[in-house]
Protein backbone atom coordinates (compact mmCIF):
# COMPACT_ATOMS: atom_id res chain seq x y z
CA UNK A 1 0.00 0.00 0.00
CA UNK A 2 2.60 2.31 0.84
CA UNK A 3 4.23 1.90 -2.58
CA UNK A 4 1.16 2.21 -4.19
CA UNK A 5 0.88 5.94 -2.37
CA UNK A 6 4.69 6.73 -3.30
CA UNK A 7 4.12 5.87 -6.78
CA UNK A 8 0.64 7.40 -6.85
CA UNK A 9 2.18 10.83 -5.71
CA UNK A 10 4.76 10.23 -7.64
CA UNK A 11 2.96 10.11 -10.67
CA UNK A 12 0.55 12.72 -9.24
CA UNK A 13 3.57 15.08 -9.25
CA UNK A 14 4.39 14.55 -12.52
CA UNK A 15 0.42 15.50 -13.51
CA UNK A 16 0.57 18.67 -11.52
CA UNK A 17 2.77 20.23 -14.06
CA UNK A 18 0.21 18.87 -16.45
CA UNK A 19 -2.49 20.38 -14.64
CA UNK A 20 -0.67 23.94 -14.15
CA UNK A 21 -0.62 24.08 -18.03
CA UNK A 22 -4.13 23.32 -18.27
CA UNK A 23 -5.09 25.19 -15.23
CA UNK A 24 -3.76 28.37 -17.66
CA UNK A 25 -5.85 27.54 -20.91
CA UNK A 26 -8.86 26.23 -18.97
CA UNK A 27 -9.22 28.09 -16.39
CA UNK A 28 -7.01 31.45 -17.09
CA UNK A 29 -7.90 31.71 -20.93
CA UNK A 30 -11.67 30.41 -20.40
CA UNK A 31 -10.10 28.03 -23.88
CA UNK A 32 -10.36 24.29 -24.01
CA UNK A 33 -7.45 23.57 -25.79
CA UNK A 34 -7.41 19.91 -27.16
CA UNK A 35 -3.97 20.25 -28.40
CA UNK A 36 -2.56 18.95 -25.23
CA UNK A 37 -3.69 15.20 -25.86
CA UNK A 38 -0.87 15.66 -28.31
CA UNK A 39 1.51 17.82 -26.78
CA UNK A 40 2.35 15.27 -23.98
CA UNK A 41 3.35 12.38 -26.19
CA UNK A 42 5.15 15.21 -27.94
CA UNK A 43 7.06 15.95 -24.97
CA UNK A 44 8.29 12.34 -24.48
CA UNK A 45 9.19 11.89 -28.00
CA UNK A 46 10.88 14.75 -28.03
CA UNK A 47 12.97 13.88 -24.74
CA UNK A 48 13.63 10.12 -26.37
CA UNK A 49 15.21 12.24 -29.22
CA UNK A 50 17.36 13.97 -28.27
CA UNK A 51 18.46 11.52 -25.03
CA UNK A 52 19.06 9.09 -27.67
CA UNK A 53 21.34 11.71 -29.24
CA UNK A 54 23.67 11.81 -26.10
CA UNK A 55 22.05 15.45 -24.75
CA UNK A 56 21.93 15.98 -20.84
CA UNK A 57 18.62 14.15 -19.65
CA UNK A 58 17.74 17.81 -17.74
CA UNK A 59 18.19 19.57 -21.32
CA UNK A 60 16.54 16.85 -23.39
CA UNK A 61 13.80 17.77 -20.87
CA UNK A 62 13.78 21.31 -21.07
CA UNK A 63 13.55 20.93 -25.36
CA UNK A 64 10.77 19.24 -24.88
CA UNK A 65 9.29 22.21 -23.10
CA UNK A 66 10.15 24.72 -25.52
CA UNK A 67 9.16 22.22 -28.61
CA UNK A 68 5.89 22.67 -26.59
CA UNK A 69 5.55 25.95 -26.27
CA UNK A 70 5.79 25.76 -30.30
CA UNK A 71 2.93 23.13 -30.51
CA UNK A 72 1.30 25.78 -28.53
CA UNK A 73 1.96 28.51 -31.06
CA UNK A 74 0.39 26.36 -33.79
CA UNK A 75 -2.81 25.95 -32.03
CA UNK A 76 -3.29 29.87 -31.23
CA UNK A 77 -2.02 30.84 -34.91
CA UNK A 78 -4.90 28.60 -36.17
CA UNK A 79 -6.78 30.30 -33.39
CA UNK A 80 -6.05 34.32 -33.87
CA UNK A 81 -4.70 34.38 -37.40
CA UNK A 82 -6.78 31.45 -39.36
CA UNK A 83 -9.83 32.34 -37.27
CA UNK A 84 -10.36 28.67 -36.22
CA UNK A 85 -12.75 28.15 -32.85
CA UNK A 86 -10.24 27.14 -30.22
CA UNK A 87 -11.83 23.72 -29.91
CA UNK A 88 -11.39 22.41 -33.43
CA UNK A 89 -7.93 24.56 -33.44
CA UNK A 90 -6.53 22.21 -30.82
CA UNK A 91 -8.00 19.31 -32.32
CA UNK A 92 -6.28 20.33 -35.64
CA UNK A 93 -2.70 20.58 -33.89
CA UNK A 94 -3.09 17.30 -31.88
CA UNK A 95 -4.08 15.51 -35.05
CA UNK A 96 -0.98 16.62 -36.76
CA UNK A 97 1.32 15.85 -33.67
CA UNK A 98 0.29 12.88 -34.03
CA UNK A 99 1.66 12.00 -37.06
CA UNK A 100 4.69 14.44 -36.11
CA UNK A 101 5.32 12.13 -32.98
CA UNK A 102 5.81 9.50 -35.14
CA UNK A 103 7.91 10.59 -37.23
CA UNK A 104 10.44 12.24 -34.90
CA UNK A 105 11.57 8.84 -33.67
CA UNK A 106 9.98 6.60 -36.68
CA UNK A 107 8.42 4.46 -33.92
CA UNK A 108 5.22 4.71 -31.81
CA UNK A 109 7.07 3.07 -28.50
CA UNK A 110 10.39 3.63 -27.91
CA UNK A 111 12.11 2.15 -24.43
CA UNK A 112 13.91 4.26 -22.32
CA UNK A 113 15.15 2.01 -19.88
CA UNK A 114 18.61 1.95 -21.16
CA UNK A 115 18.86 5.77 -20.90
CA UNK A 116 20.21 8.47 -18.38
CA UNK A 117 17.05 9.88 -16.85
CA UNK A 118 16.04 13.46 -15.01
CA UNK A 119 16.07 10.86 -12.31
CA UNK A 120 19.51 9.63 -11.41
CA UNK A 121 20.14 12.97 -9.59
CA UNK A 122 18.20 11.61 -6.89
CA UNK A 123 14.76 9.95 -5.37
CA UNK A 124 12.46 10.32 -8.25
CA UNK A 125 9.52 11.45 -5.30
CA UNK A 126 12.58 14.75 -4.56
CA UNK A 127 13.75 15.21 -7.78
CA UNK A 128 10.05 16.11 -8.77
CA UNK A 129 8.83 17.66 -5.97
CA UNK A 130 11.99 20.11 -6.49
CA UNK A 131 10.61 20.72 -10.32
CA UNK A 132 7.03 21.23 -8.94
CA UNK A 133 7.78 23.68 -6.65
CA UNK A 134 10.36 25.67 -8.71
CA UNK A 135 7.32 25.84 -11.80
CA UNK A 136 4.84 26.74 -9.23
CA UNK A 137 6.89 29.21 -7.83
CA UNK A 138 8.11 30.48 -11.10
CA UNK A 139 4.33 30.60 -12.24
CA UNK A 140 2.87 32.62 -9.43
CA UNK A 141 5.59 34.58 -9.69
CA UNK A 142 5.07 35.17 -13.65
CA UNK A 143 1.21 36.26 -12.75
CA UNK A 144 1.99 39.05 -10.52
CA UNK A 145 3.85 40.79 -13.35
CA UNK A 146 2.47 43.18 -15.38
CA UNK A 147 1.99 40.60 -18.09
CA UNK A 148 0.50 37.69 -15.61
CA UNK A 149 -2.26 40.25 -14.88
CA UNK A 150 -2.68 40.92 -18.48
CA UNK A 151 -2.69 37.37 -18.97
CA UNK A 152 -5.77 36.68 -16.31
CA UNK A 153 -7.72 39.77 -17.47
CA UNK A 154 -7.86 38.51 -21.12
CA UNK A 155 -9.53 35.48 -19.81
CA UNK A 156 -11.61 37.41 -17.63
CA UNK A 157 -12.86 40.21 -20.05
CA UNK A 158 -11.04 41.00 -23.65
CA UNK A 159 -12.89 44.77 -24.14
CA UNK A 160 -10.64 45.72 -20.61
CA UNK A 161 -7.03 44.58 -22.75
CA UNK A 162 -8.24 46.73 -25.95
CA UNK A 163 -9.08 49.61 -23.53
CA UNK A 164 -5.92 49.02 -21.48
CA UNK A 165 -4.27 49.67 -25.49
CA UNK A 166 -2.86 46.29 -24.91
CA UNK A 167 -3.36 43.40 -28.08
CA UNK A 168 -5.02 40.66 -26.20
CA UNK A 169 -4.05 37.93 -28.75
CA UNK A 170 -0.58 38.32 -27.78
CA UNK A 171 -1.77 37.67 -24.56
CA UNK A 172 -3.86 34.37 -25.78
CA UNK A 173 -0.22 33.34 -27.46
CA UNK A 174 1.46 33.08 -24.62
CA UNK A 175 -1.11 31.29 -22.45
CA UNK A 176 -1.27 28.79 -24.74
CA UNK A 177 2.82 28.78 -25.59
CA UNK A 178 3.48 28.38 -21.96
CA UNK A 179 0.35 25.33 -21.26
CA UNK A 180 1.99 23.47 -23.68
CA UNK A 181 5.44 24.02 -23.21
CA UNK A 182 4.36 23.23 -19.37
CA UNK A 183 2.25 20.25 -20.79
CA UNK A 184 5.39 18.41 -23.24
CA UNK A 185 7.64 18.86 -20.31
CA UNK A 186 4.98 16.73 -18.00
CA UNK A 187 5.36 14.04 -21.25
CA UNK A 188 9.09 13.99 -20.92
CA UNK A 189 9.25 13.41 -16.85
CA UNK A 190 6.33 10.68 -17.47
CA UNK A 191 8.22 9.18 -20.35
CA UNK A 192 11.36 9.77 -18.02
CA UNK A 193 9.35 8.06 -15.13
CA UNK A 194 7.59 5.03 -16.34
CA UNK A 195 10.42 4.31 -18.91
CA UNK A 196 9.07 4.27 -22.22
CA UNK A 197 7.69 6.95 -24.60
CA UNK A 198 4.45 5.78 -26.33
CA UNK A 199 2.36 7.19 -29.13
CA UNK A 200 -0.69 6.19 -26.98
CA UNK A 201 0.42 8.31 -24.01
CA UNK A 202 -1.56 11.13 -24.18
CA UNK A 203 -5.16 9.99 -25.16
CA UNK A 204 -7.99 11.38 -22.82
CA UNK A 205 -5.37 13.22 -20.76
CA UNK A 206 -7.24 16.70 -20.98
CA UNK A 207 -10.01 14.46 -18.99
CA UNK A 208 -7.24 13.62 -16.28
CA UNK A 209 -5.85 17.34 -16.24
CA UNK A 210 -9.56 18.70 -15.80
CA UNK A 211 -9.90 15.75 -12.91
CA UNK A 212 -6.95 17.51 -11.16
CA UNK A 213 -8.34 20.69 -11.36
CA UNK A 214 -11.45 20.13 -10.63
CA UNK A 215 -10.70 18.09 -7.39
CA UNK A 216 -8.44 20.78 -6.65
CA UNK A 217 -11.09 23.13 -6.81
CA UNK A 218 -13.31 21.34 -5.25
CA UNK A 219 -11.35 20.46 -1.82
CA UNK A 220 -10.47 23.60 -1.19
CA UNK A 221 -13.20 25.45 -2.41
CA UNK A 222 -13.72 28.00 0.91
CA UNK A 223 -10.16 28.36 1.04
CA UNK A 224 -9.17 32.14 -0.10
CA UNK A 225 -5.69 32.09 0.20
CA UNK A 226 -4.74 29.06 -1.45
CA UNK A 227 -3.43 29.96 -4.81
CA UNK A 228 -4.75 27.88 -7.95
CA UNK A 229 -1.52 26.23 -8.91
CA UNK A 230 -1.44 24.71 -5.07
CA UNK A 231 -5.09 23.40 -5.94
CA UNK A 232 -3.67 22.07 -9.34
CA UNK A 233 -1.02 20.10 -7.83
CA UNK A 234 -3.36 18.89 -4.41
CA UNK A 235 -5.81 17.97 -7.29
CA UNK A 236 -3.16 15.91 -9.68
CA UNK A 237 -2.31 14.25 -6.48
CA UNK A 238 -5.20 13.31 -5.40
CA UNK A 239 -6.79 12.16 -8.78
CA UNK A 240 -3.91 9.53 -9.02
CA UNK A 241 -4.24 8.54 -5.41
CA UNK A 242 -7.82 7.68 -6.26
CA UNK A 243 -7.05 5.86 -9.28
CA UNK A 244 -4.17 4.02 -7.32
CA UNK A 245 -6.50 2.73 -5.04
CA UNK A 246 -9.11 2.05 -7.40
CA UNK A 247 -6.38 -0.54 -8.73
CA UNK A 248 -5.60 -1.65 -5.45
CA UNK A 249 -9.65 -2.81 -5.15
CA UNK A 250 -9.09 -4.91 -8.01
CA UNK A 251 -10.29 -2.68 -10.94
CA UNK A 252 -7.97 -2.79 -14.39
CA UNK A 253 -5.85 -0.51 -15.50
CA UNK A 254 -7.86 -0.58 -18.06
CA UNK A 255 -10.79 1.07 -16.37
CA UNK A 256 -8.98 4.36 -15.46
CA UNK A 257 -10.18 5.77 -17.83
CA UNK A 258 -13.96 5.58 -17.49
CA UNK A 259 -13.02 5.98 -13.85
CA UNK A 260 -11.53 9.32 -14.67
CA UNK A 261 -14.42 10.40 -16.92
CA UNK A 262 -16.75 9.69 -13.88
CA UNK A 263 -14.44 11.44 -11.46
CA UNK A 264 -15.30 15.05 -13.14
CA UNK A 265 -18.90 13.99 -13.89
CA UNK A 266 -19.37 13.42 -9.88
CA UNK A 267 -17.31 16.06 -9.09
CA UNK A 268 -18.83 18.80 -11.47
CA UNK A 269 -22.05 17.76 -11.00
CA UNK A 270 -21.56 17.57 -7.22
CA UNK A 271 -20.07 21.66 -7.69
CA UNK A 272 -23.40 22.21 -9.82
CA UNK A 273 -26.13 20.47 -8.30
CA UNK A 274 -25.19 18.76 -4.81
CA UNK A 275 -24.25 21.88 -3.15
CA UNK A 276 -27.53 23.49 -4.39
CA UNK A 277 -29.88 20.21 -3.40
CA UNK A 278 -28.51 19.97 -0.31
CA UNK A 279 -29.10 23.96 0.18
CA UNK A 280 -25.07 23.74 1.54
CA UNK A 281 -24.42 26.60 -1.30
CA UNK A 282 -26.73 28.96 0.54
CA UNK A 283 -24.90 27.87 3.93
CA UNK A 284 -21.36 28.47 2.51
CA UNK A 285 -22.41 32.14 0.92
CA UNK A 286 -23.69 33.09 4.85
CA UNK A 287 -20.88 31.77 6.07
CA UNK A 288 -18.27 33.68 3.55
CA UNK A 289 -20.52 36.73 4.28
CA UNK A 290 -20.45 36.44 7.74
CA UNK A 291 -16.44 36.88 7.59
CA UNK A 292 -16.76 39.65 5.49
CA UNK A 293 -17.41 43.34 5.94
CA UNK A 294 -20.19 44.52 4.37
CA UNK A 295 -19.86 46.42 1.36
CA UNK A 296 -21.44 49.61 1.07
CA UNK A 297 -24.28 49.78 -0.96
CA UNK A 298 -26.03 52.87 -2.87
CA UNK B 1 -10.92 68.10 -30.31
CA UNK B 2 -12.98 65.18 -32.06
CA UNK B 3 -13.32 65.48 -35.98
CA UNK B 4 -15.10 63.55 -38.05
CA UNK B 5 -14.97 63.68 -42.07
CA UNK B 6 -17.30 62.04 -44.51
CA UNK B 7 -17.50 58.95 -42.42
CA UNK B 8 -19.33 55.90 -44.40
CA UNK B 9 -20.68 52.70 -43.15
CA UNK B 10 -22.94 49.57 -44.61
CA UNK B 11 -24.25 46.72 -43.53
CA UNK B 12 -25.03 43.56 -45.58
CA UNK B 13 -23.27 45.46 -48.54
CA UNK B 14 -24.26 43.86 -52.00
CA UNK B 15 -26.91 42.38 -50.25
CA UNK B 16 -30.72 42.80 -50.35
CA UNK B 17 -30.68 43.80 -46.76
CA UNK B 18 -27.95 46.02 -47.49
CA UNK B 19 -28.47 48.64 -45.25
CA UNK B 20 -26.47 52.05 -45.51
CA UNK B 21 -26.21 53.73 -41.88
CA UNK B 22 -23.56 56.57 -42.25
CA UNK B 23 -23.05 58.37 -45.41
CA UNK B 24 -20.54 60.75 -45.57
CA UNK B 25 -21.54 61.47 -42.11
CA UNK B 26 -19.47 65.06 -40.46
CA UNK B 27 -19.21 65.84 -36.73
CA UNK B 28 -17.14 68.33 -34.72
CA UNK B 29 -17.03 67.49 -30.80
CA UNK B 30 -15.63 70.53 -29.18
CA UNK B 31 -12.72 70.30 -26.57
CA UNK B 32 -13.59 69.73 -23.23
CA UNK B 33 -17.22 69.78 -23.44
CA UNK B 34 -19.89 67.26 -22.89
CA UNK B 35 -21.99 65.90 -25.68
CA UNK B 36 -24.72 63.90 -25.26
CA UNK B 37 -26.15 62.05 -28.97
CA UNK B 38 -29.52 60.31 -28.37
CA UNK B 39 -31.65 58.95 -31.07
CA UNK B 40 -34.13 55.71 -31.46
CA UNK B 41 -32.45 51.99 -31.40
CA UNK B 42 -31.07 51.52 -35.06
CA UNK B 43 -30.20 55.37 -34.94
CA UNK B 44 -26.06 54.53 -35.35
CA UNK B 45 -25.41 56.03 -31.78
CA UNK B 46 -23.52 52.69 -30.81
CA UNK B 47 -21.99 52.37 -34.32
CA UNK B 48 -20.88 55.66 -34.71
CA UNK B 49 -19.07 54.75 -31.39
CA UNK B 50 -17.78 51.79 -32.10
CA UNK B 51 -16.31 53.32 -35.58
CA UNK B 52 -14.49 56.23 -33.38
CA UNK B 53 -12.68 53.58 -30.87
CA UNK B 54 -12.28 51.24 -33.88
CA UNK B 55 -14.01 48.45 -32.62
CA UNK B 56 -16.33 48.41 -36.02
CA UNK B 57 -14.08 49.33 -38.82
CA UNK B 58 -16.13 52.69 -41.58
CA UNK B 59 -16.12 52.23 -44.94
CA UNK B 60 -14.39 55.50 -45.90
CA UNK B 61 -14.23 58.26 -43.75
CA UNK B 62 -11.50 60.11 -41.59
CA UNK B 63 -11.86 60.80 -37.51
CA UNK B 64 -9.36 62.94 -35.97
CA UNK B 65 -8.36 62.98 -32.27
CA UNK B 66 -6.57 66.37 -31.53
CA UNK B 67 -5.88 66.94 -35.45
CA UNK B 68 -4.49 63.39 -35.39
CA UNK B 69 -5.56 61.27 -37.73
CA UNK B 70 -6.69 58.01 -35.59
CA UNK B 71 -8.58 56.43 -39.09
CA UNK B 72 -6.08 53.60 -39.47
CA UNK B 73 -4.92 52.73 -36.29
CA UNK B 74 -6.11 49.41 -34.34
CA UNK B 75 -8.88 49.76 -31.39
CA UNK B 76 -5.71 49.13 -28.88
CA UNK B 77 -3.73 51.86 -30.43
CA UNK B 78 -6.51 53.94 -30.49
CA UNK B 79 -7.64 53.00 -26.58
CA UNK B 80 -4.24 55.29 -25.50
CA UNK B 81 -6.05 58.44 -26.34
CA UNK B 82 -9.80 57.38 -25.53
CA UNK B 83 -11.52 56.00 -22.49
CA UNK B 84 -14.52 54.22 -22.62
CA UNK B 85 -17.57 52.35 -20.47
CA UNK B 86 -19.84 50.63 -21.51
CA UNK B 87 -23.36 49.76 -20.62
CA UNK B 88 -22.52 46.45 -18.93
CA UNK B 89 -20.57 46.89 -15.62
CA UNK B 90 -18.57 44.14 -16.11
CA UNK B 91 -16.79 45.48 -19.34
CA UNK B 92 -14.71 47.62 -18.11
CA UNK B 93 -12.93 45.90 -15.40
CA UNK B 94 -11.69 42.10 -14.63
CA UNK B 95 -14.45 40.63 -12.08
CA UNK B 96 -11.98 37.96 -11.37
CA UNK B 97 -9.28 40.48 -10.07
CA UNK B 98 -9.50 42.51 -6.96
CA UNK B 99 -10.11 46.72 -6.94
CA UNK B 100 -6.42 47.69 -6.48
CA UNK B 101 -5.34 45.22 -9.11
CA UNK B 102 -7.98 46.75 -11.60
CA UNK B 103 -6.96 50.58 -10.85
CA UNK B 104 -3.29 49.05 -11.22
CA UNK B 105 -3.95 47.64 -14.47
CA UNK B 106 -5.96 51.14 -15.55
CA UNK B 107 -2.46 53.31 -13.97
CA UNK B 108 -0.42 51.33 -16.47
CA UNK B 109 -3.02 51.94 -19.62
CA UNK B 110 -1.16 52.95 -22.75
CA UNK B 111 2.39 51.61 -21.48
CA UNK B 112 4.34 48.81 -22.05
CA UNK B 113 3.26 45.99 -19.71
CA UNK B 114 6.43 43.73 -18.93
CA UNK B 115 8.04 41.24 -16.33
CA UNK B 116 7.48 43.47 -13.34
CA UNK B 117 5.43 43.40 -10.55
CA UNK B 118 2.25 45.35 -11.45
CA UNK B 119 1.24 46.38 -7.57
CA UNK B 120 3.68 49.04 -6.42
CA UNK B 121 2.92 50.25 -2.82
CA UNK B 122 3.83 53.60 -3.48
CA UNK B 123 0.53 53.76 -5.86
CA UNK B 124 -1.94 52.63 -3.44
CA UNK B 125 -2.68 55.63 -1.51
CA UNK B 126 -3.01 57.40 -5.15
CA UNK B 127 -5.77 54.90 -5.60
CA UNK B 128 -7.56 55.53 -2.68
CA UNK B 129 -7.34 59.04 -2.92
CA UNK B 130 -9.12 58.20 -6.56
CA UNK B 131 -11.60 55.78 -4.97
CA UNK B 132 -12.16 58.08 -2.25
CA UNK B 133 -14.00 60.65 -5.11
CA UNK B 134 -16.93 57.97 -5.52
CA UNK B 135 -17.48 58.09 -1.88
CA UNK B 136 -18.32 54.59 -1.44
CA UNK B 137 -16.08 53.21 0.94
CA UNK B 138 -14.43 51.29 -1.80
CA UNK B 139 -10.63 52.66 -0.61
CA UNK B 140 -11.43 50.19 2.11
CA UNK B 141 -11.77 47.28 0.12
CA UNK B 142 -8.95 46.98 -2.36
CA UNK B 143 -8.45 43.43 -1.71
CA UNK B 144 -11.88 42.87 -2.73
CA UNK B 145 -12.49 40.74 -5.40
CA UNK B 146 -14.43 42.85 -8.30
CA UNK B 147 -16.80 40.39 -9.01
CA UNK B 148 -18.32 40.03 -5.60
CA UNK B 149 -19.46 44.30 -6.08
CA UNK B 150 -22.47 45.51 -7.40
CA UNK B 151 -23.51 46.79 -10.35
CA UNK B 152 -23.39 50.28 -9.27
CA UNK B 153 -20.20 49.98 -7.88
CA UNK B 154 -18.16 48.20 -10.94
CA UNK B 155 -19.74 50.93 -12.97
CA UNK B 156 -18.49 53.27 -10.42
CA UNK B 157 -15.11 51.73 -10.41
CA UNK B 158 -14.67 51.58 -14.52
CA UNK B 159 -15.41 55.11 -14.73
CA UNK B 160 -12.54 55.93 -12.43
CA UNK B 161 -10.33 53.24 -14.70
CA UNK B 162 -11.60 54.70 -17.74
CA UNK B 163 -10.73 58.38 -16.81
CA UNK B 164 -7.85 57.42 -14.81
CA UNK B 165 -5.54 58.57 -17.24
CA UNK B 166 -6.86 61.69 -18.43
CA UNK B 167 -8.05 60.52 -22.18
CA UNK B 168 -8.42 62.91 -24.53
CA UNK B 169 -11.88 61.78 -25.23
CA UNK B 170 -14.41 59.69 -22.97
CA UNK B 171 -16.83 57.57 -24.10
CA UNK B 172 -19.65 56.78 -22.16
CA UNK B 173 -21.68 54.10 -24.04
CA UNK B 174 -25.55 54.58 -22.35
CA UNK B 175 -23.36 53.23 -19.18
CA UNK B 176 -26.19 54.13 -16.63
CA UNK B 177 -28.80 51.95 -18.57
CA UNK B 178 -28.29 48.82 -16.60
CA UNK B 179 -28.68 50.32 -13.38
CA UNK B 180 -31.32 51.11 -11.12
CA UNK B 181 -32.78 55.08 -11.07
CA UNK B 182 -30.84 55.52 -8.09
CA UNK B 183 -27.91 53.95 -8.72
CA UNK B 184 -27.67 55.89 -12.21
CA UNK B 185 -28.34 59.18 -10.66
CA UNK B 186 -25.49 58.62 -8.61
CA UNK B 187 -23.24 57.34 -11.39
CA UNK B 188 -24.28 60.79 -13.32
CA UNK B 189 -23.03 62.85 -11.00
CA UNK B 190 -19.93 61.17 -10.56
CA UNK B 191 -19.53 61.42 -14.39
CA UNK B 192 -20.58 65.03 -14.49
CA UNK B 193 -17.57 65.64 -11.24
CA UNK B 194 -14.82 63.98 -13.07
CA UNK B 195 -15.37 65.02 -16.85
CA UNK B 196 -15.27 68.75 -15.05
CA UNK B 197 -12.19 67.61 -12.91
CA UNK B 198 -10.12 66.25 -15.37
CA UNK B 199 -11.56 68.58 -18.17
CA UNK B 200 -12.50 65.34 -20.57
CA UNK B 201 -14.23 66.08 -23.80
CA UNK B 202 -17.27 63.66 -23.88
CA UNK B 203 -19.72 61.91 -25.68
CA UNK B 204 -22.26 60.43 -23.74
CA UNK B 205 -25.03 58.20 -25.21
CA UNK B 206 -28.35 58.00 -23.94
CA UNK B 207 -31.94 56.93 -24.08
CA UNK B 208 -32.79 59.18 -21.01
CA UNK B 209 -33.50 62.64 -22.56
CA UNK B 210 -33.55 64.37 -18.78
CA UNK B 211 -29.69 63.06 -18.29
CA UNK B 212 -28.88 63.95 -21.75
CA UNK B 213 -30.16 67.63 -21.29
CA UNK B 214 -29.12 68.04 -17.37
CA UNK B 215 -25.44 66.33 -17.91
CA UNK B 216 -24.33 67.54 -21.22
CA UNK B 217 -23.46 70.93 -22.74
CA UNK B 218 -24.33 69.93 -26.51
CA UNK B 219 -27.57 67.57 -26.99
CA UNK B 220 -27.50 65.73 -30.74
CA UNK B 221 -30.50 63.37 -32.03
CA UNK B 222 -29.45 60.72 -34.73
CA UNK B 223 -31.85 58.88 -36.75
CA UNK B 224 -30.89 56.74 -39.36
CA UNK B 225 -27.18 57.67 -39.00
CA UNK B 226 -28.30 61.67 -39.82
CA UNK B 227 -27.89 64.23 -37.66
CA UNK B 228 -31.92 65.30 -36.66
CA UNK B 229 -31.25 67.87 -34.35
CA UNK B 230 -27.74 69.62 -32.93
CA UNK B 231 -28.40 72.38 -30.46
CA UNK B 232 -26.85 73.15 -26.96
CA UNK B 233 -28.30 71.52 -23.92
CA UNK B 234 -29.67 74.57 -22.13
CA UNK B 235 -31.49 75.52 -25.59
CA UNK B 236 -33.84 72.42 -26.10
CA UNK B 237 -36.36 71.58 -23.41
CA UNK B 238 -37.05 67.58 -22.17
CA UNK B 239 -40.90 68.01 -23.90
CA UNK B 240 -39.40 69.17 -27.51
CA UNK B 241 -36.36 66.44 -27.31
CA UNK B 242 -39.18 64.13 -26.59
CA UNK B 243 -41.86 65.17 -29.55
CA UNK B 244 -39.34 64.67 -32.22
CA UNK B 245 -37.97 61.55 -30.58
CA UNK B 246 -41.77 59.95 -30.43
CA UNK B 247 -41.99 61.10 -34.07
CA UNK B 248 -39.13 59.32 -35.13
CA UNK B 249 -39.53 56.68 -32.93
CA UNK B 250 -43.31 56.19 -35.22
CA UNK B 251 -41.88 56.55 -38.69
CA UNK B 252 -39.37 53.64 -37.63
CA UNK B 253 -42.67 51.64 -36.71
CA UNK B 254 -44.95 52.90 -39.28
Amino acid sequence: MNSLILTSIEQGLVFAILSMGVFLTYKILDISDLSVEGTFPFGAFIFAKFISLGVNPIISSLLAFCFGTLAGLITSTLFIKLKIKPLLAGILTMTMLYSINLRINNKANIPLFNFKSIFDYGPAILVLLIIVLLIKILLDGFLKTEMGYLLIATGDNEALIKSLGQNSNKYKTIGLMLANGLVALSGALMAQIQGFADITMGSSIIVMALASIIIGDTFMKNSDTLKNTTRAIVGAIIYKIIGGVAIDLGLAPTDLRAISAIIVILFIAYNNLAVDVMGLKKRRVKEHAKNKEPIKEF
Amino acid sequence: MLKIKNLSKSFNAETENEINLFNNFNLTIEKNKCTAIIGPNGCGKSTLLNMICGSIAADRGQIYLNNNDISKLKEEQRSNNIGRVFQDPSMGVSPSLTILENMALADKKGEKFALKRLIKRNNIDKYKDLLMTLDLGLEDKLDTKVKFLSGGQRQSLSLIMAAMKHPDLLLLDEHTAALDPKTSNVIMKKTKELIKKYSMTTIMISHNMKDALEYSDRVIMLDKGEIVLDKPSREVSEKELMGIYIAKLNEFVA
